[in-house]
C-alpha cells in the first residue's frame, strides 16, 4: 500500500505533462476541424518542420538551447518559492556584458576566451537577479514587481548601449561582432543554419542543476525555503540568504542564455536577442515540473513545436495554432489537481472493477 | 428481516449501516455502525485516525460514503451534503470553528439565513429569536459583541446556537473541549446536559476518557476504521474504554521516578514579546529550568504561550529582557547558533514549523542538522548516511510506515510527531522547548512520546513543555507554572495543587489570592 502510494507520488511528476501535452494536441486538432483544416495534414506539417530534415532538426536543436536554460532559471527560482519572472532581464544583461567582453578577447585564445564569456555572462545574470533577491530578504519587496521592473530598465540600458557607446558603425542599432577565439565552433552546419556547441553547455547545465538541487547542501536549503519558510527557519536555515542565493543562481542560467546567443548565434549583441525567452522559460519550467531533466524535454516540446510551426504555415494552417497548443498545456499543467483527478477517477474504477 | 430493522431504527436517531468510506490507501470507515437513541448523549470515542471524523463527516454530509445507509428518526436518508443534513435537523459543531472573527455574534449565527424585513437585514428579530434559545438552553451570550473579543469558550457556545438557530435536532461535537479550560468544560457540559434535558440528541467525538464517564449515555469506540465495542457508559470504565480503543492494555498515568535535578541550564529575565499585530504577548516573564527537570507552562491557548516558545527559540524577537542558555546571553542569537549550542525544540504547529511536508522523511530527519559533517560532506549531501540514520530513527521512534522515502505529508498526525521528535532528541541535546508534544494523537503515541520524554529527563536534559492538556503538565511536569495574557499567575508542584487551583489560575486568579482566600 505505501509503495502504491510512493509510486503515485513519484508517477504523476511524469504523468501530468504527458497527460496534458497529448489532450492539448487532441483540443488542437479539435479547433483544426471546426476552421476547416485536416489536422493529420497540419502535425504531419508541424513535425517534418521540426525533425523532418537535417536543417530543420538543427534549427530546432539551436531554438532550444536558450529554453532549456531560462526553463533551468525559472525552474531553480520556484525551487526557492520565487517566481523570476525577470529572466529576460538577465539574459538582456549577461548578454551584452559578455558580448563587450568578446570584443576585447582578440588576443586571446579561445579556451580562455570561451570560460570568460561563460562567466562573465552568468555573473551579469546573477548580479541583476541579486538586485530582486536582496530586495525581497532586505525589504520584503515582492520578486514578480522586482524583476518585471528590472526587466525594463535592462531593456532600456541595452538599448542605449547598443544605440550609443557601443554601438556598431553603420547606425544600425546592434553591436560590434565579438572576436573569433569568443565564438563556439559550429558543430554541424546545413545551408544557412548551424548548430553550435552551445547545446552542450545546456545540457551541462542541466547535469549541474540537478546535481545542485538533489545532491548538495545549497539545494536542500533553497528546497526547504520553497516548500516551507517557517520550518526552514526553525531549521536553523536562512530565509534571507537563500532568497538572494537562489536568485542568483536563477540568473546566471538566464544570463548564459543570452551568452549562447551571443557566442553561437549573432556573435553580437542585438535587440531581439532577448525575444520572448524569459517568459518562455516559465512555461517549460512548469512544464518541466521544475525537475531539470523535465525541464529539458519541455523545452526541447516547446522548440519543436516552434520550429515545426512555419511548416504548418506552409501547409496552410495559421501558425498561431501552436499558440494555442502550448496555451492549453500551461493550462493543464497549472490546473495539475483537475488532471491528477481526472487519473484519479480512472484508477479508481480500474480498482473496483 | 428487512421490516423489523425498519422497526428497530424508530426509536434511534440515528442509525449508520455498513457505512464504507475509502481513502487512497485506507480504509478509513470498514462497515461501521453506530445507533444513537433519542435524546442521549452518545460519545464515539478512538484514537487518531481510528475514523470518527470521518464517520461524522459522512452523517454531516461533507465527505460521500462509498457504501452504507444512513436512518434519521428511522427514514432512510440520503445525504449528500451539508444542506440535506440541515434538513434532516443535523447539526455539527466542528474542532475548529467556522466564524468570522470580524462580525457579531448575530451576524454569525444568521449568516445565509437572514431574516429580513423587505430588502433589510432584520437584525432586531435575529436577536429576539437567539435571546429566545439563549435563555432556553443556558447559553449565555452577548449578541452584539464580536466574535475576536470573545474567549474560547464563548465562541464555542455561539458555534451551538448557530446550529440550533437552525433547527437542529441531533448535534455532532467534534473534540469540543479540545480547547476549554476545566472551568469552561464544567460549563459546556452543563449546556449539553441542558440540551439533552430538552430532547436534543448529542453525538460527541473525543478521546478523553473522563469525559466520556462524565456526560455521556453510551459509547461507541472505534479503532482503525471499525467498530471494537458499543456500550453503556454505566457499564464500563476508563481501563476497558482505553483498551478498546488501542487493542492492549495502556497506562494511563505516566510513569515516572522522581527528578534528579542539577545545576540551572536556562533562563529568562523579565521577558518581553510582542504578537504578531505588535500587542505585548508575554509581560515580563521570569522563570529558569535545570538539569533533569521538567517545567511545565499550562493556561490556555492564546495567553503568550506560543510567541514565549518562539522567542525562546529565536523565530520572535525578544523586546525586552534576556534569555540565558548554559550561562551565556542568547537573546539575539539565530535559530541555528541556539541549536548548534545543544538547544532542541518541538514546535507547537508540527506543520508550519516542525516538517517540510514535501521532503521525504529522510531530509525532514536532517532539518536543522544538515550541514553536520556527519550529513554533508563540504558542499555534498551524504545521501548514504543521511538514509541509514534515517533508517534507524524510523525504528528506534517506530514511525509507520517506516519508508523514509515516503513523503511527510503521507504520513498520520501522529507519525508525524514521531519523526520531530525522533530529530530533535538525537544529537543529545541540553534543553528542549517542547510545545503541544501531543495535541490530536492518540493514546498509543501519546504513552510512547511520554515515556520518551520522561526518559530525556532521566539522562539530564532541561526541559520546558508548554501543553493546553492539563492532565499532560501533571503527569510530565515537576514544577508548574500557569500563564495567564502574558503573565505567571502562579508556581505549584503537581503533588501540591489540584486541577481546580490551576484552572483557576489559567482563568486569571493569582496563586497568592486563591491561597489567602483558602486561609
Amino acid at each position: 500500500m505505501a509503495n502504491d502510494l510512493k509510486k503515485f507520488y513519484m508517477n504523476d511528476k511524469i504523468i501530468v505533462p504527458v497527460i496534458s501535452v497529448i489532450t492539448s494536441l487532441f483540443i488542437a486538432a479539435i479547433v483544426m476541424i471546426m476552421i476547416g483544416k485536416n489536422p493529420f495534414i497540419a502535425y504531419g506539417a508541424l513535425i517534418y518542420g521540426a525533425f523532418g530534415t537535417k536543417g530543420a532538426l538543427i534549427n530546432n536543436l539551436m531554438k532550444a538551447t536558450p529554453l532549456i536554460l531560462t526553463g533551468l532559471s525559472v525552474g531553480v527560482g520556484f525551487r526557492a518559492g520565487l517566481f523570476n519572472i525577470g529572466a529576460n532581464g538577465q539574459l538582456i544583461i549577461g548578454a551584452i556584458l559578455s558580448t563587450y567582453v568578446g570584443t576585447k578577447m582578440i588576443a586571446y585564445p579561445f579556451y580562455l576566451s570561451i570560460p570568460i564569456m561563460i562567466v562573465t555572462g552568468m555573473l551579469g545574470g546573477a548580479l541583476w537577479a541579486s538586485i530582486a533577491g536582496w530586495l525581497k530578504a532586505a525589504r520584503g519587496a515582492h520578486e514578480v514587481i522586482t524583476t518585471i521592473m528590472l526587466n525594463y530598465v535592462a531593456i532600456f540600458i541595452a538599448n542605449y548601449v547598443v544605440n550609443g557607446p557601443f554601438q556598431a558603425p553603420g547606425g544600425v542599432p546592434k553591436s560590434p561582432k565579438i572576436a573569433y577565439s569568443a565564438r563556439f565552433p559550429n558543430l554541424i552546419t546545413s545551408g544557412a543554419t548551424w548548430l553550435s556547441a552551445g547545446i552542450f553547455v545546456a545540457l551541462a547545465a542541466v547535469v549541474v542543476v540537478y546535481i545542485l538541487i538533489e545532491k548538495t547542501k545549497t539545494g536542500y536549503e533553497i528546497k526547504a525555503v520553497g516548500f516551507n519558510p517557517y520550518a526552514a527557519e526553525y531549521g536553523g536555515i536562512s530565509i534571507g540568504r537563500n532568497t538572494v542565493m537562489a536568485m542568483a543562481i536563477s540568473g546566471a542560467l538566464a544570463g548564459l542564455a543570452g551568452t549562447m546567443q551571443v557566442m553561437g548565434l549573432y556573435y553580437r549583441y542585438l535587440g531581439a536577442l532577448g525575444g520572448s525567452m524569459g517568459f518562455d522559460g516559465i512555461t517549460i519550467a512548469l512544464i518541466g515540473q521544475n525537475n531539470p531533466i523535465g525541464i529539458a524535454f519541455a523545452a526541447f516540446l516547446i522548440s519543436s513545436i516552434r520550429a515545426g510551426s512555419n511548416q504548418m504555415q506552409i501547409a496552410g494552417v495559421s501558425k498561431n495554432i501552436v499558440i494555442i497548443i502550448q496555451g492549453i498545456i500551461i493550462f493543464l499543467v497549472a490546473t495539475n489537481r483537475l488532471v491528477k483527478t481526472l487519473m484519479f477517477w480512472k484508477r479508481k474504477e480500474v480498482e473496483e472493477a | 428481516m428487512d421490516k423489523s430493522n425498519e422497526k428497530d431504527n424508530s426509536k434511534y436517531a440515528v442509525v449508520m449501516e455498513k457505512i464504507v468510506k475509502r481513502f487512497p490507501g485506507v480504509l478509513a470507515n470498514d462497515h461501521v455502525d453506530l445507533f444513537v437513541k433519542r435524546g442521549e448523549i452518545h460519545a464515539i470515542v478512538g484514537e487518531n485516525g481510528a475514523g470518527k471524523t470521518t464517520l461524522m463527516n459522512q452523517l454531516y454530509g461533507l465527505i460521500k460514503s462509498d457504501s452504507g445507509k444512513i436512518y434519521v428518526n428511522g427514514v432512510e436518508t440520503r445525504i449528500e451534503n451539508p444542506n440535506d443534513a440541515i434538513n434532516a435537523k443535523i447539526g455539527m459543531v466542528h474542532q475548529h470553528f467556522m466564524l468570522v472573527n470580524r462580525l457579531s455574534v448575530v451576524e454569525n449565527i444568521v449568516l445565509g439565513m437572514e431574516p429580513v424585513r423587505g430588502p433589510f437585514f432584520a437584525r432586531d428579530s435575529a436577536c429576539k429569536q437567539i435571546n429566545e434559545l439563549s435563555k432556553k438552553f443556558g447559553l449565555f451570550v452577548d449578541p452584539d459583541a464580536i466574535i475576536e473579543d470573545l474567549p474560547v469558550g464563548i465562541q464555542q457556545r455561539v458555534e451551538i446556537i448557530k446550529v440550533l438557530y437552525r433547527g437542529a435536532e441531533i448535534l455532532i461535537l467534534d473534540e469540543p473541549t479540545a480547547v476549554l479550560t476545566p472551568q469552561e468544560t464544567e460549563e459546556l457540559f452543563e449546556i449539553l446536559r441542558a440540551l439533552k434535558a430538552q430532547g436534543k440528541t448529542v453525538i460527541f467525538i473525543t478521546h478523553k476518557l473522563h469525559e466520556v464517564m462524565a456526560i455521556t449515555d453510551s459509547v461507541t469506540v472505534m479503532r482503525l476504521g471499525k467498530v471494537t465495542g458499543v456500550v453503556k457508559t454505566s457499564d464500563t470504565n476508563p481501563r476497558e474504554l482505553a483498551r478498546m480503543m488501542v487493542g492492549r492494555d495502556v497506562l494511563l498515568r505516566v510513569e515516572k521516578g522522581s527528578a534528579k535535578i542539577g545545576k540551572e541550564i536556562f533562563r529568562v529575565e523579565n521577558l518581553h514579546v510582542n504578537e504578531n499585530r505588535g500587542l505585548e504577548a508575554v509581560k515580563g516573564l521570569n522563570f529558569s529550568v535545570k538539569r533533569g527537570e521538567i517545567v511545565g507552562i499550562a493556561g490556555v491557548a492564546g495567553n503568550g504561550q506560543s510567541e514565549l516558545i518562539e522567542a525562546i527559540t529565536g523565530l520572535r524577537k525578544v523586546e525586552e529582557g534576556r534569555v540565558i542558555f548554559k550561562g551565556v546571553n542568547i537573546t539575539n542569537f539565530s535559530p541555528k547558533r541556539r541549536r548548534d549550542m545543544g538547544m532542541s525544540h518541538i514546535p507547537e504547529d508540527r506543520l508550519k514549523h516542525g516538517l517540510v511536508l514535501d521532503f521525504p522523511l529522510y531530509y525532514n530527519f536532517i532539518l536543522g542538522k544538515h550541514d553536520n559533517p556527519r550529513f554533508c560532506d563540504g558542499e555534498f549531501l551524504r545521501l548514504i548516511d543521511i538514509k541509514r540514520f534515517s533508517d534507524e530513527l524510523v525504528k528506534r521512534f517506530d514511525v509507520r510506515p517506516p519508508i523514509i522515502n515516503l513523503l511527510g505529508e503521507n504520513l498520520s498526525g501522529g507519525n508525524q510527531q514521531k519523526v520531530i521528535i525522533a530529530r530533535e532528541f538525537s544529537f543529545n541535546p541540553d534543553f528542549i522547548a517542547i510545545s503541544q508534544p501531543t495535541r490530536g494523537l492518540d493514546i498509543g503515541a501519546i504513552e510512547f512520546i511520554h515515556k520518551t520524554i520522561i526518559s530525556m529527563r532521566d539522562q539530564g536534559v532541561g526541559m520546558l513543555l508548554i501543553s493546553m492538556e492539563l492532565e499532560e503538565i501533571f503527569s510530565l511536569s515537576d514544577r508548574i507554572l500557569v500563564m495567564y495574557e502574558g503573565q505567571i499567575m502562579g508556581e505549584v508542584t503537581p503533588q501540591k495543587t489540584t486541577t481546580e487551583e490551576v484552572g483557576l489560575m489559567m482563568a486569571g486568579h493569582k496563586l497568592e489570592d486563591l491561597r489567602t482566600q483558602e486561609a
